[in-house]
């Protein structure tokens, strides 16, 4: 073959050093050399296989044609006709698992993928002023929109551009949702977040913070002001492990942690009021990105030694390559097979030690990994003052009383058609993570969009 | 939405009633359930009962005891605050009990108010036991004259009603009547004792937890207990539990998570601002 395809362009990075110093941006972007460079290796392919590998179907190679030949604004037309969030979703998508893993030049030899993401991303953060769609609320008809995060963002965002009048109805006092509380700003800088989701006011959304639906204003009565109403309020609440010692004094839930530092500021107490603790050995229980992103936060807090302990292997870890690396860059330990059995206190109720069993892996579960069993009489104690648990997230627990009438899964999520994201109740859709459990934000988007399209047809049909 | 503070009044030293604006809790408010405000933008979430509503407005008190209460408390009346949530957490369990003994101890008769109303107006026997350090801190008298069958007062120096702490008034009214449910909101020291006073004589007793919380909503753990040997939340469990079923050692630990913090939070307060001790 006579192509020579040139090697991926590397994302510039910030030195590790002044990373552990504060909250800055590690990846900084490509330059534009860097993103034509990049642009240059696409291959255009007729088929367009990537695209079948991003949940809102962007048109990836006509985008990236366009950076090659620096039609910025074109590109940046393209982006947005499928998604609203490049710059987030630039940033945080599993792009290896998405776009990027169907790429062709992925499937050859010693090659790797067009970077999609990074390229977006660089399109995404040159801001290029939208054009807004001519006619705002062309509609009379009024949608609700439960909890401000990507799914809803992106419902209120399709929905409007189709001229109807919406309202986003989020808990917290900012817009974004784990994007805000969740993904800390080394990863994901804030004021990003804050100008890509309160950025779909220019199209007539309405915000209305600080209310949680199902609490401080019944599901009832929103129901009967919108024609209709879509419910994407997210995973919010933290699974735990209730080993015994879970309510000593310094065990955390990554949630608790996270939203400490990242909604609350609390990385600047006392500048802010919003307090939180580290310690000097932290522990870390999980492997995922909500993993990483707290054993990362603690360093940068000033925690000497954070150890991510996990039951698994390396190889079933969850976490997208790239933070694990960075973890590991940093300095994080990680402890693979270990399970955390108890948490041992000390006189003032202060956990001081963790008690661990090693684990093996047996044959496969029901996910396909193999099965993480206790090794008999293996059990250790590591020395430690603060244990942060990231393992997983449940359904948000206002649904249970909140919202009567709604039916939910065996394990608490809602239950939709799958098709239409509708419920079991008239004019009531839902979407994204408390729908599907923990997933990723561009599936949330992608849940967000084909909501929208069906609440489109369901008002159009009034 | 205004979330103005429409009014502030001075109860005692450290010690203040707001009403503040707000359209939609008045709405929905129940005895036994609470609001978070932040002050500004660079504010913590605080938990505070809701003590009255009425159309537009709300009305909480407030001890201070931390940056953020005597912060509050130093805002002057037309000050915006940035945010104001609520109502959050379950109502009081409102039955016709028979006879009901509600006890509040500290600013926690305020949180008590509302609820004894209640209780009082679903056809209760009400005998109310309040206590605090002096006569100065005993607050809301008239509105408990009014709603109790009997109210008893305590002090800890006897500048009103007896010297001596609302446990040893409970003891006594146990000796003389049949009390059938205990309702105790106060310091959580106060409650443990008077949960195992409940649990001795086998009556049931509902405390309110105030734990430590952040979003107030269920989801990061920030506020949990174990009651009943389980793991509850108490923004979205409670607040309010079986005294007899929580584990008191443990909640009592747990409020002093960030004692280190919080005390140099404030005396970091203290030297921006001067001398607290006339707040
Ligand atoms: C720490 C962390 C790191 C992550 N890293 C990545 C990553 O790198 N890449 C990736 O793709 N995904 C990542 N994820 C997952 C991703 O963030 C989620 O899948 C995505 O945000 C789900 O979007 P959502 O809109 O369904 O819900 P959320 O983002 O959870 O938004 C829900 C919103 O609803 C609000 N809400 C809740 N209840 C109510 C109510 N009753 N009334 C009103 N509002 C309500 C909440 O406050 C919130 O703002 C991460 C998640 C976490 C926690
Ligand atoms: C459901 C509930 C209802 C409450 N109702 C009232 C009320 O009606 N009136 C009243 O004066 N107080 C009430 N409180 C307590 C009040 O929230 C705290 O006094 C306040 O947050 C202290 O803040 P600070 O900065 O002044 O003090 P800090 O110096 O921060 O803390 C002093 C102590 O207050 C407690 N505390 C600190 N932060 C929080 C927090 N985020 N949540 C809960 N407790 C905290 C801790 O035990 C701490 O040791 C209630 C608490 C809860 C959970
Ligand atoms: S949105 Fe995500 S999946 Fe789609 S192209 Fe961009 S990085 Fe890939
Ligand atoms: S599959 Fe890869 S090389 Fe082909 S068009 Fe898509 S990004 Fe370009
Ligand atoms: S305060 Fe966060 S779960 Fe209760």
């Amino acid at each position: 073959m006579g192509v020579r395809i040139a090697d991926r362009v590397g994302m510039p990075e910030l030195d590790v050093n002044r990373r552990l110093k504060s909250f800055e941006e590690v990846a900084t972007g490509y330059t534009e050399e860097m993103a034509i460079a990049e642009a240059s290796r696409c291959l255009q392919c007729p088929t367009k296989p990537c695209v079948s590998g991003c949940p809102v179907g962007i048109d990836i190679p006509t985008f990236i044609k366009d950076v090659k030949n620096r039609n910025y604004e074109s590109a940046s037309r393209t982006i947005f006709a499928s998604n609203n969030l490049p710059r987030i979703c630039g940033r945080v998508c599993p792009q290896e698992k998405q776009c990027e893993a169907v790429c062709v030049l992925s499937k050859m030899k010693d090659k790797e993928p067009v970077a999609i993401g990074r390229l977006e991303r660089f399109v995404g953060d040159l801001q290029i002023e939208r054009e807004m769609p001519g006619s705002l609320q062309t509609s009379k008809r009024r949608v609700a929109v439960v909890g401000g995060g990507p799914a809803g963002i992106t419902v209120a965002a399709d929905l409007a551009t189709k001229g109807y009048r919406v309202t986003i109805y989020e808990a917290f006092h900012t817009m974004g949702g784990v994007l805000v509380y969740g993904i800390p700003a080394f990863r994901l800088p804030k004021d990003t977040v804050v100008d890509e989701a309160e950025g779909i006011a220019s199209m007539g959304v309405e915000f209305v913070r600080s209310q949680v639906i199902g609490r401080t204003l019944p599901f009832q009565e929103i129901r009967d002001d919108y024609d209709a109403v879509f419910i994407g309020i997210g995973a919010g609440a933290p699974r735990l492990s209730g080993v015994p010692g879970s309510n000593l004094n310094n065990v955390f839930s990554a949630s608790e942690f996270l939203t400490r530092v990242n909604l609350l500021n609390a990385w600047q107490f006392p500048e802010y009021d919003t307090p939180v603790v580290v310690k000097r050995n932290v522990a870390v229980i999980g492997a995922g990105n909500v993993t990483m992103d707290a054993a990362r936060t603690a360093k940068r807090l000033g925690a000497e030694n954070v150890t991510v302990v996990y039951r698994r292997s390396e190889q079933e870890m969850p976490a997208r390559r790239e933070e694990y690396l960075h973890a590991i860059e940093e300095g994080i330990d990680f402890k693979w097979l270990t399970l955390p059995t108890e948490y041992i206190g000390d006189i003032n109720n202060n956990v001081s030690a963790m008690r661990c069993a090693r684990m093996e892996l047996g044959p496969p579960d029901e996910s396909g990994r193999r099965r993480p069993e206790k090794v008999d009489g293996s059990e250790f104690d590591m020395e430690i003052e603060m244990v942060i648990e990231a393992i997983g997230q449940k359904a948000n627990t206002v649904l249970r009383y909140g919202f009567p009438g709604l039916e939910l899964n065996p394990w608490g999520f809602i239950k939709t058609v799958e098709e239409t994201g509708l419920t079991n109740l008239e004019g009531v859709y839902a979407g994204g993570d408390i729908v599907t459990g923990a997933a990723t934000v561009i599936e949330a988007m992608g849940a967000g969009k084909k909501a929208a399209e069906s609440i489109s047809k369901y008002l159009d049909s009034l | 939405m205004s979330h103005k503070i429409l009014a502030k009044r001075r109860l005692s030293p450290r010690l203040y009633e707001f009403w503040l604006a707000s359209e939609t809790i008045p709405k929905y408010a129940k005895p036994g359930q609470f609001l978070i405000i932040r002050i500004d933008k660079k504010g913590e979430r605080i938990p505070l009962t809701i003590v009255e509503t009425s159309q537009g407005k709300v009305k909480i008190i407030v001890k201070c005891i931390g940056k953020s209460t005597f912060q509050l408390a130093m805002l002057d009346e037309g000050t915006e605050l940035a945010e104001v949530v609520g109502p959050l957490g379950n109502s009081s369990d409102i039955r016709d009990y028979g006879h009901v003994c509600v006890i509040g101890g500290g600013v926690g008769i305020a949180p008590l108010l509302p609820t004894a109303r209640a209780l009082s107006a679903a056809g209760n026997t009400v005998t109310s036991i309040l206590g605090a350090a002096s006569s100065e801190q005993l607050i809301l008298l008239e509105e408990f004259e009014e709603l109790s069958d009997d109210l008893i007062l305590m002090t800890d120096d006897g500048s009103a009603g007896k010297k001596g702490l609302v446990t040893d008034a409970l003891e006594s009214l146990l000796e003389e009547k049949k009390v059938d449910q205990l309702w105790a909101i106060g310091p959580a020291v106060m409650m443990k004792f008077v949960s195992a006073i409940a649990a001795d004589r086998d009556i049931p007793c509902w405390v309110s937890l105030n734990t430590i919380m952040v979003d107030g909503t269920g989801m990061c753990g920030a506020c949990r207990a174990e009651v009943n040997g389980e793991i509850r939340f108490a923004c979205v469990d409670g607040p309010e539990f079986d005294g007899r079923n929580v584990n008191w050692n443990e909640l009592i630990k747990r409020q002093f998570q960030y004692a280190d913090l919080e005390s140099a939070a404030l005396k970091r307060f203290e030297e921006e601002v001067g001398d607290l001790s006339w707040v």
